[in-house]
């Protein structure tokens, strides 16, 4: 008789990918570990997600490629160089004669001419439309990021105790939150970046303390929320019961699960922060005139929004890169959600 | 069969009470008895079943005795010290001796965690071991509970719920803990799966020799395993006997119509028992009626019940019933509980 085949054991015994063989497990998987991956993965699968993506990487090239793209002219880059101090904005193609900038390496071929000019145009008091953009997409990821980042800090950091600890620490930090939240935003954001402003001195720091200080409440509330209920969860209670301590637990069980939703927010929150900026800006709280900032470009439209006909360059363009940088960090977030909603539905 | 000695847990007149809050100041206006007066013990190397309805308080109980969920009121002896009256870092030291196993296979495993990970979790929360030797220790855990060591990096959800059970039973197992309390380990498996899982908890226990409390609401499974066995109503338990007296001899009408519901695959048998069907609701545990609990729902019950609640005595040698009504059946024999003469 023929030798016995191996003895399949049937019931529970078997692994579930011996039934499904055929899963072949990467390299980028097993250094990310499976539940990373997963997300890694979903982050790609639909179109959206991809656009918001590619948005996203052109908007970093140009922040990280800026010199190249359009030389600075003054010692400080983020100085948007002055064609002269004519008051009316010239269209794209207009001449510049003063204070021209090298000529970028795409110039020539891109354009087929020899002599430097506005490409996208002036605004009033001849400041380059194009410099302020591509120079404004680095404040734009300064200004954005950093702010996030801290709020987020701020934010987690109390909703975490406040989720965590409970009891009276819980109230004090959430009547804090409550007061602050009661605040309308732009408003404080305003006063607080006017009362700052002679003591700072008119630079990027009044507005962003200002929207840092009252933009981490949405934060803090999100993480006490799933906090407290990943608190009850059966492997929380697991963990405490094996003997892990209570702070450990924070760290290791709660807050790994509990992160993903204000991962979320954060990356939708890049987006608000940036239009939060520029709404400063424009409204004249904010940085200095004449500061690389896609907000600073828009003010200068205001005297000649009655002529949008004759003057839409100054609107359009910083308008169209605001639009699109916020929409890339929306499609990221949203396609972010969509990867944790049915993860945290369906399997856990 | 309970030739056990040394008593490793008294429960004692043990109450969870969860305060009901409404108002704007949130005052509290009243409290769900979820556990309202509970004493029992449990000896060394036994097991004491645990069963009753769905909300009748036994997971509650069984978190309370843990210190999960902190006791309104009553102790907890475990080998004489009083678990309740504990600060955190010295109960967490207890933790060493007395373990639990979760019912939801699926949520009682941290998902960003591996095997190892979880396995090790205990042993890393208490410096018993690292490294290598950690490793060693977790893949001999496995093998304890017929796992196959290979998958130790694998992920929680890359394994099917019994196996995944059987990882929270390896963690429960790795401090060599002497009392597990087992809150339904099986009610979330397949039938299939459930008898292999229990075959290993008895292995477990005669080679460990540990002492279970077995919660649980399958009553022929807990027949299958349990020494002795406790049924819980609303808080409280209600008869609390050795295993084959309380299947043969049920005394409290709560007892008897339980265990007249257990399906028996035998259409001659059906034809001849007298099954008793309760009349009514579980009442809510926030409110439970005056006197005797079970009284808006028993079959026996008259003006005597309303009086009071009854006491939780000794009726027969180590068979216990709070009942009014519980009489010693004249004269006594041994009856199988379908044919329970004090039902005609």
């Amino acid at each position: 008789m023929t030798e016995q085949p191996e003895m399949i054991p049937t019931g529970d015994n078997r692994m579930l990918d011996e039934v499904f063989s055929d899963r072949k497990i990467t390299w980028l998987e097993k250094t990310l570990g499976t539940d990373n991956y997963r997300i890694v993965k979903g982050l790609f699968k639909t179109p959206a997600s991809i656009i918001g993506f590619i948005l996203i990487l052109i908007f970093v090239l140009i922040a990280v490629f800026a010199p190249a793209i359009m030389p600075p002219v003054d010692n400080d880059p983020f100085k948007m160089p002055r064609d002269g101090y004519s008051g009316e904005p010239r269209g794209p193609g207009a001449e510049w004669t003063r204070k021209v900038p090298d000529m970028p390496f795409w110039y020539e071929p891109l354009t087929g001419k020899t002599e430097m000019t506005h490409v996208l145009g002036t605004t009033q008091g001849q400041y380059d439309i194009l410099y302020g953009i591509v120079w404004g997409t680095r404040t734009a990821f300064n200004t954005g990021l950093l702010v996030v980042a801290v709020t987020v800090i701020i934010g987690v950091v109390l909703g975490s105790i406040a989720g965590y600890y409970g009891g009276w620490v819980d109230n004090v930090i959430m009547r804090i939150t409550d007061i602050f939240m009661t605040l309308p935003y732009i408003m404080m954001a305003l006063i607080f970046s006017a009362v700052l402003t002679p003591v700072l001195g008119r630079s990027l720091w009044p507005p962003l303390i200002a929207m840092t200080t009252f933009g981490w409440m949405g934060y803090a509330r999100v993480i006490r929320s799933d906090i407290l209920s990943i608190k009850e969860r059966d492997f929380v209670l697991a963990a405490k019961v094996s003997g892990v301590k209570k702070n450990r637990i924070l760290f290791k069980h709660v807050l790994p699960n509990a992160i993903f939703p204000t991962l979320v927010l954060a990356s939708l929150g890049i987006g608000e922060v940036v239009l939060g900026f520029a709404s400063l800006s424009f409204l004249g709280i904010g940085t200095e005139v004449g500061y690389a900032d896609w907000g600073q470009i828009l003010s200068f439209a205001r005297n000649w929004i009655t002529n949008l006909d004759r003057y839409w360059y100054i609107v359009v363009f910083p308008g169209v890169t605001l639009t699109l940088f916020v929409m890339g960090w929306n499609l990221v977030g949203d396609a972010l959600r969509d990867v944790l909603d049915p993860r945290m539905r369906g399997k856990i | 069969m309970s030739n056990h000695e040394e008593t490793l847990i008294r429960v004692e007149d043990l109450k969870v009470h969860f305060p009901i809050y409404r108002g704007v100041i949130r005052r509290q206006v009243g409290s769900v008895k979820a556990v309202d007066g509970v004493s029992f013990q449990v000896k060394k190397g036994e097991t004491l079943g645990l069963v009753g309805e769905s909300g009748c308080g036994k997971t509650t109980t069984g978190r309370a005795i843990v210190q999960l969920y902190k006791p309104t009121a009553g102790h907890v002896y475990f080998r004489d010290i009083d678990l309740v009256s504990l600060k955190e870092e010295p109960m967490r030291l207890m933790r060493k001796e007395i373990q639990m196993i979760f019912q939801d296979p699926y949520a009682s495993l941290n998902p960003r965690m591996t095997v190892r990970d979880i396995i090790a979790e205990p042993l890393l929360a208490f410096g018993m071991a690292t490294g290598k030797e950690l490793d060693t220790r977790v893949k001999e855990l496995m093998r304890l509970v017929r796992l196959d060591p290979d998958f130790i990096y694998r992920f929680p959800h890359e394994f099917s719920g019994g196996q995944r059970q059987r990882i929270g039973i390896a963690r429960a197992l790795a401090l060599n803990p002497a009392f597990i309390v087992c809150d339904e380990p099986i009610s979330a498996l397949d039938v299939s799966i459930q008898a292999q899982i229990i075959n290993l908890f008895e292995d477990l226990q005669k080679e460990l020799n540990l002492t279970y409390l077995f919660i649980a609401h399958d009553l022929s499974m807990v027949r299958h395993i349990s020494d002795r066995v406790a049924v819980m109503y609303l808080g409280i338990i209600v008869e609390l006997a050795d295993r084959n007296e309380i299947y043969n001899n049920p005394l409290h009408p709560y007892t008897q119509a339980l265990l007249s519901a257990i399906p028996v695959p035998d259409p001659e048998h059906y034809r001849r028992r007298s099954r008793i069907v309760l009349e009514g609701d579980v009442p809510s545990p926030a409110n439970p009626p005056s006197g005797c609990r079970f009284r808006t729902r028993c079959p026996k019950a008259d003006e005597e019940c309303e009086k009071g609640r009854p006491e939780f005595r000794e009726i027969l040698p180590g068979h216990f019933v709070e009942c009014f009504k519980a009489e010693v059946p004249s004269p006594l024999k041994e009856v199988t509980f379908e044919e329970n003469s004090i039902l005609k």
